[in-house]
């Protein structure tokens, strides 16, 4: 097995180099520039315009610039924004802490209410309490998050005045009052996330735990005596996790890489946000480094849950 | 080989069915099963009059799409106007019945290339034990990490003018957004069917298969998909519902139909500002997205039924 | 309103027979901007009045906390490189210019000790340089002196090609001496009419020569100032998130006495303008919002909320569409809407009267924009005094369809005109904004009526705005028969505003359509007009100048321009709070006034 990973791990360095290689090609051909609104300000002649396309290298063939970007990026120089001037890593280090933890615990509260709603639900089918988890989770993926966080706010925040729904990142209180009003703005925008993640997910489960529990070996287990809770837990669970591994290592990526429309209305200035604002405005270095960040994460998180289904099921080989 | 928990509420016809035991053909065999599902021929049959709805529609509510009425703006659900009106007065019954036919075709055809590209995928990288399944799984690592939206940004402006030139504008349009939504959308499933496969393929009745000779094409046809589709119904009812909201976002982004096609996605995204005004004007889109997700849903659940292999009914 | 008339006017504000203010609204009825009239009235030696704005707090500081709302954040905090209004707005927090523009455009000193004008000698009578006094006695936030020196250096930075500055524009031109610590001269090469561009208002923020000197030219991304601000504002600098938010404190030794109310300020940026307008309307968890992009009607509702209002102040912002003369559906020497084609149908003056007719800019007014967009007829609206009297607009299917009809543009069987196997058949583009979607819905379904068939197209702004020329979906480009965007209208003076229409501004590939007229309209009237303009030195005659050229763009005759909406500036803010926002400069450039109400 640590051969079988490190084996992996050696084989992620080039396939990285091909991701990066196809990221910047679309990055770099993909139309637009970070110049938009000199262009319709009179006072601004179209000459500016060009000298700061020169200045940041936008006239020069992909190749160069790419080449340019990589060995930058190998002395660990991320590069800089066109649009704030910074390095890109100060500015995404900004970010980081705040996604991590609005994104990281929607990821829980999804993984905490889809795991037991789901194998639940599977355990009972068609009873009323699958049927309403199912309503529930149909109403969670059918409606966009843009929506939902809407109707949060109107609730909440305008009609009961319970919530604030403009985020801080850096609160000025201190103590427990700090703890209070973090947790105050994050509400709405976790609850947002993770009901939404939480309702496929639960969808996922029921499957994944109805395809399980009608097998000869639970059957089986059932027939030895066991109690139905360690049949389930330790029999069924177990064997239904594949695919919510799988999906689970999907979703992982996305703490870093923020949920752009959550992030967006709550105004959350996580990584999301600021990797939307700079696809708007054609920030190409600090989309670069963040796509770049996102796709080790994939892989990474593509490698783990392989490991995990070997685990899982030591049946699974890999050569 | 039925397992002790009944699926759905049509097993308890099982001892019956097993009594009389007729023989079918596989195909009959499964309309058989399919139509024991209740809420799955339920289903299908509200989903066939949404279609209808939106197809025979028009003849019958003539109010054009786009008819401007500012004197009637705003308005909440009446005769005139049963689904109400938008802020420019236009009708939103005959919006939903126009944007349905596009909402419709592009969330089913997105869900089945989305399912079809991703399932074939993790398939063969499931199967597959040497460089062509890591191959794949590069390839699916990728098209995750690609930012999506500079990503449609190239793609149409590659592609808009010749396709639109080949198909005409709304040929061209829809082509293009089916294969852009239903093409960032089949990692997902890939890596599900691939992680399915890993485990099925070693599973006894493979190994039993394989060991009477059957073909690598045979094993997975006949013995591994049938038993990984769980996922896959799942995901393609998730993506149904995705689709028609991302045909929004696209639009949004210009990227989509024109601006003036009113998609039930569209209809939501527009009708947001106004939600605390005018309800009535995101309750009708968010209801038929709703519906439309429900249905599919239930038809994918009696569709597994009829099509499980374990299941002897 | 000819020249005798207007020297008339002046003369009777002299004589105190009218007041300045209506003089201005006069000239505001006549198509002319604030700022231009009350230039008119400076350079006849009319003295000037104090600003309108009346400023309370008899102490600095005890305000407490403001909270701003921008709902896109500043990105960078050198006004030199602000790409746009956002990280203007933002550096405004923190520099000063010598003069800012009030709501009337008028000049109001900020570094300056005062304004040049004839009678104080400062401002050369063959128009070829202008003397600015400084005030003495500022200080840098890191209290340091500030001088001429500073102001000559910030020439120097801004004016230098590899600083890469986004104002250079301003300085490029023009050269800077200094006379003694507290005066320095501009110089231009030629006659200059409008002498107030360098060192006032938005690309005239003065930066601390000190911090920067080591950073001019290449090194410029290098220097720490650019997102740690030292200025002279009446705000200092305490932190800076890219993006997402500004905080600072008021300076205490803010060269103004009294100044500023609140002890801190808070700028918060993301989201959408919708939110944005119900933190402050509805919640009252802010206190100001930005740019209100908003419809009209959603404000309206959202400020029964009672927490607070919408501001609205006049600005010179333009919703036009623009009617292409050239073919773009043909391609000659590699160029689509090539300057040696014609518009097959557009060219045809009976089509575009029918198409000035068929938009319905009283609608688009009341049912999209409101109070955020004027319907108008001209191009050029404010100030006031370049605003032409005699234009006017009118909505009118049957008249557009009689004109058609005249003109022998028969219906075929589909209800499409055509004549001679050319039909009506256009591609109307613009960018993606929903109040823009719903326009074209209404110039579509009146263009149906009269037998004009439009294709709507709309493209994400990023691109459409672009200077990428291997992109054909800019607007310079404008490789479709009908467009429509906003141009902005960034100083009461509309010397650069107007160049867009002038001949040489045709955007073509040869200049890797950089130049700034899309419409590629040619017009020798208009180039000689504008050409003239730049050398007279009488602000009455040139206004006269610009009201001739605005009427030719959207005439009749030769007009491609169809005017839409004017759009001032709106801004949502508390109901007690009182701020000085003018449409002429940033939303920021008065923030050492704000205060509230109590």
């Amino acid at each position: 097995m640590p051969y079988y990973i490190l084996r992996r791990l050696l084989i992620a360095i080039p396939s990285l180099l091909g991701i990066s290689v196809v990221l910047f090609t679309v990055l770099a051909l993909a139309p637009g520039d970070p110049f938009e609104e000199l262009a319709t300000n009179p006072a601004v002649p179209p000459e500016v315009r060009m000298a700061l396309r020169a200045k940041f290298g936008l006239d020069d063939p992909i190749m160069v610039r790419y080449v340019r970007w990589i060995s930058a990026m190998a002395q660990g120089d991320w590069g800089y924004s066109f649009v704030s001037r910074i390095n890109v890593d100060d500015l995404i280090l900004q970010r980081v802490g705040v996604t991590l933890f609005v994104i990281g615990s929607s990821q829980i509260l999804a993984l905490l209410i889809a795991i037991p709603v789901g194998v639940i639900a599977a355990t009972r089918p068609y009873s009323l309490f699958d049927q309403i988890a199912n309503t529930l989770a149909f109403v969670g993926f059918s409606l966009p998050t843009f929506f939902t966080g809407l109707l949060f706010i109107l609730i909440f925040s305008i009609w009961l005045d319970w919530l604030p729904f403009v985020y801080q990142a850096d609160i000025q209180a201190t103590g427990w009052r700090w703890y209070w009003e973090h947790i105050r703005q994050a509400i709405m925008p976790i609850a947002v996330l993770g009901l939404f993640q939480g309702a496929s997910l639960v969808r996922y489960v029921r499957s994944a735990v109805l395809d399980v529990i009608r097998l000869d070996y639970v059957t089986t287990a059932r027939a030895k005596g066991l109690g139905e809770r360690v049949v389930i837990v330790k029999h069924v669970v177990r064997n239904a996790l594949i695919p919510v591994v799988t999906l689970i290592a999907l979703q992982m990526p996305a703490i870093f890489g923020g949920a752009i429309v959550t992030e967006q209305i709550f105004r959350i200035p996580g990584i999301g946000s600021l990797l939307i604002s700079s696809i708007l405005a054609n920030d190409t270095p600090v989309i670069m480094a963040v796509t770049f960040v996102f796709a080790c994460l994939v892989v990474l998180f593509n490698l783990i849950a392989d490991i995990l289904y070997g685990w899982l099921d030591p049946r699974i080989t890999f050569r | 080989m039925a397992g002790s928990t009944l699926a759905s509420p049509s097993a308890e016809a099982v001892a019956q069915a097993q009594a009389r035991a007729p023989t079918f053909s596989p195909t009959r065999e499964a309309w058989r099963r399919f139509r024991r599902h209740r809420l799955a021929v339920i289903s299908a049959i509200i989903l066939a009059l949404m279609v209808l709805a939106i197809l025979v529609g028009p003849l019958f509510w003539r109010i054009p799409i786009n008819h401007i009425d500012f004197a009637a703006t705003l308005q909440g659900p009446s005769w005139n106007h049963p689904f109400g009106t938008d802020d420019l007065g236009q009708d939103l019954l005959s919006r939903m019945i126009y944007g349905g036919r596009i909402s419709l075709a592009v969330g089913l055809a997105a869900m089945f290339v989305a399912i079809f590209v991703g399932t074939i995928i993790g398939a063969v990288a499931g199967m597959s034990r040497g460089w062509v399944g890591s191959g794949l799984m590069w390839l699916t690592d990728l098209f995750l990490s690609l930012p999506q939206l500079p990503l449609l940004l190239l793609v149409i402006y590659l592609f808009r003018d010749a396709l639109k030139g080949t198909f005409g504008p709304e040929g061209g349009t829809f082509i293009l957004i089916v294969i852009v939504i239903g093409g960032l959308r089949w990692m997902p499933v890939a890596r599900l069917v691939r992680a399915q496969f890993l485990s099925l393929r070693e599973k006894e009745f493979v190994e039993a298969a394989r060991a009477l000779g059957a073909s690598k094409f045979r094993q997975v046809v006949r013995h591994i998909l049938p038993n990984a589709l769980g996922p896959v119904i799942v995901a393609g009812t998730i993506d149904v519902a995705a689709a028609i909201i991302a045909e929004s976002t696209l639009s949004f982004l210009g990227l989509g139909f024109p601006p003036d096609i009113p998609t039930w996605g569209r209809l939501l995204f527009d009708a947001k500002d106004n939600l605390d005004f005018a309800p009535h004007w995101a309750l009708f889109p968010g209801a038929a997205i709703f519906l439309t997700v429900l249905t599919i849903n239930f038809i994918g659940d009696g569709l597994r039924d009829a099509l499980d292999p374990r299941r002897v009914l | 309103m000819k020249e005798h008339e207007l020297r008339a006017l002046i003369d009777k504000v002299k004589d105190g027979k009218l007041t300045r203010r209506s003089f201005v609204n006069r000239m505001l009825a006549l198509g002319l901007t604030a700022p231009i009239a009350s230039q008119m009235l400076d350079f006849c030696g009319v003295a000037r009045a104090d600003t309108k704005f009346n400023y309370k707090p008899t102490k600095r500081g005890g305000g407490g906390a403001l909270r701003i709302l921008w709902w896109q954040g500043p990105t960078l905090l050198n006004p030199h490189f602000a790409t746009g209004t956002k990280d203007q707005d933002g550096s405004r927090i923190f520099y000063e210019p010598l003069a800012g523009w009030d709501s009337d455009g008028n000049l109001v000193p900020a570094l300056a000790a005062e304004i040049p004008s004839r009678e104080n000698g400062s401002l050369a009578a063959d128009g070829k340089s202008v003397i600015w006094k400084l005030k003495k006695g500022v200080k840098w936030h890191d209290g340091k002196p500030f001088t001429a020196d500073d102001v000559v250096f910030t020439w120097e930075f801004s004016a230098d090609p590899a600083t890469a500055t986004v104002t250079s524009g301003t300085y490029k031109d023009v050269k800077v001496e200094k006379i003694d610590d507290f005066t320095v001269r501009v110089l231009f090469d030629k006659p200059t009419p409008f002498w107030a561009d360098a060192f006032v208002g938005t690309a005239g923020q003065i930066i601390p020569k000190h911090l920067f000197v080591d950073y001019k030219g290449a090194k410029s991304r290098e220097a720490p100032t650019n997102l740690k601000p030292v200025g002279t504002g009446a705000y200092k600098f305490v932190d800076f998130k890219p993006g997402d938010m500004i905080r600072a404190e008021a300076n205490p030794d803010y060269h103004v006495p009294n100044q500023p109310y609140f002890d801190t300020l808070e700028l918060k940026g993301g989201g959408d303008a919708v939110s944005a307008a119900r933190a402050v309307l509805q919640t009252g968890e802010y206190d100001y919002a930005w740019n209100m992009q908003v419809e009209d009607a959603i404000l309206k509702r959202l400020e029964t909320g009672g927490k607070g209002v919408i501001n609205v102040v006049p600005g010179g912002n333009i919703e036009h569409i623009q009617l292409n003369t050239t073919d773009p559906w043909t391609e000659v020497d590699g160029e689509r809407s090539s300057l040696k084609t014609k518009h097959p149908t557009l060219s045809d003056p009976a089509v575009r009267q029918a198409l000035m007719l068929l938009v319905d800019r009283k609608s688009v007014e009341e049912h999209i924009y409101g109070r955020t967009g004027v319907a108008t007829a001209n191009f050029l609206n404010n100030p006031e005094r370049f605003r032409s009297k005699i234009t006017k607009f009118e909505f009118n299917i049957a008249k557009a369809n009689e004109l058609l009809d005249k003109a022998g543009w028969k219906r075929g069987a589909d209800g499409i005109r055509e004549k001679d196997g050319k039909k009506l058949k256009f591609v109307y583009q613009t960018s993606i904004n929903a109040p823009r979607q719903k326009n074209q819905a209404i110039v579509k379904q009146a263009a149906q009526q009269a037998g004009i068939d439009m294709e709507l197209k709309s493209v994400v702004a990023s691109v459409f705005f672009s200077s990428d020329v291997a992109n054909p979906d800019t607007y310079p480009k404008f490789y479709a028969d009908i467009q429509m965007y906003t141009t902005t209208m960034s100083q009461p003076d509309p010397d650069r505003f107007m160049n867009q229409f002038c001949s040489w501004e045709a955007a073509t590939k040869e200049n890797k359509w950089q130049g700034r007229n899309p419409s590629r309209i040619r017009n020798e009237e208009y180039d000689k007009l504008y050409r003239d303009s730049q050398g007279e030195l009488d602000p009455v005659k040139r206004a006269a100048m610009f009201v001739r050229m605005n009427e030719i763009v959207v005439g009749e005759k030769d007009g491609v321009i169809i005017p839409v909406v004017y759009r001032p500036r709106a801004n949502a803010q508390a109901k007690t709070l009182r701020a000085d926002i003018s449409g002429w400069d940033n939303d920021t450039w008065a923030i050492a006034r704000w205060y509230r109400e109590t």
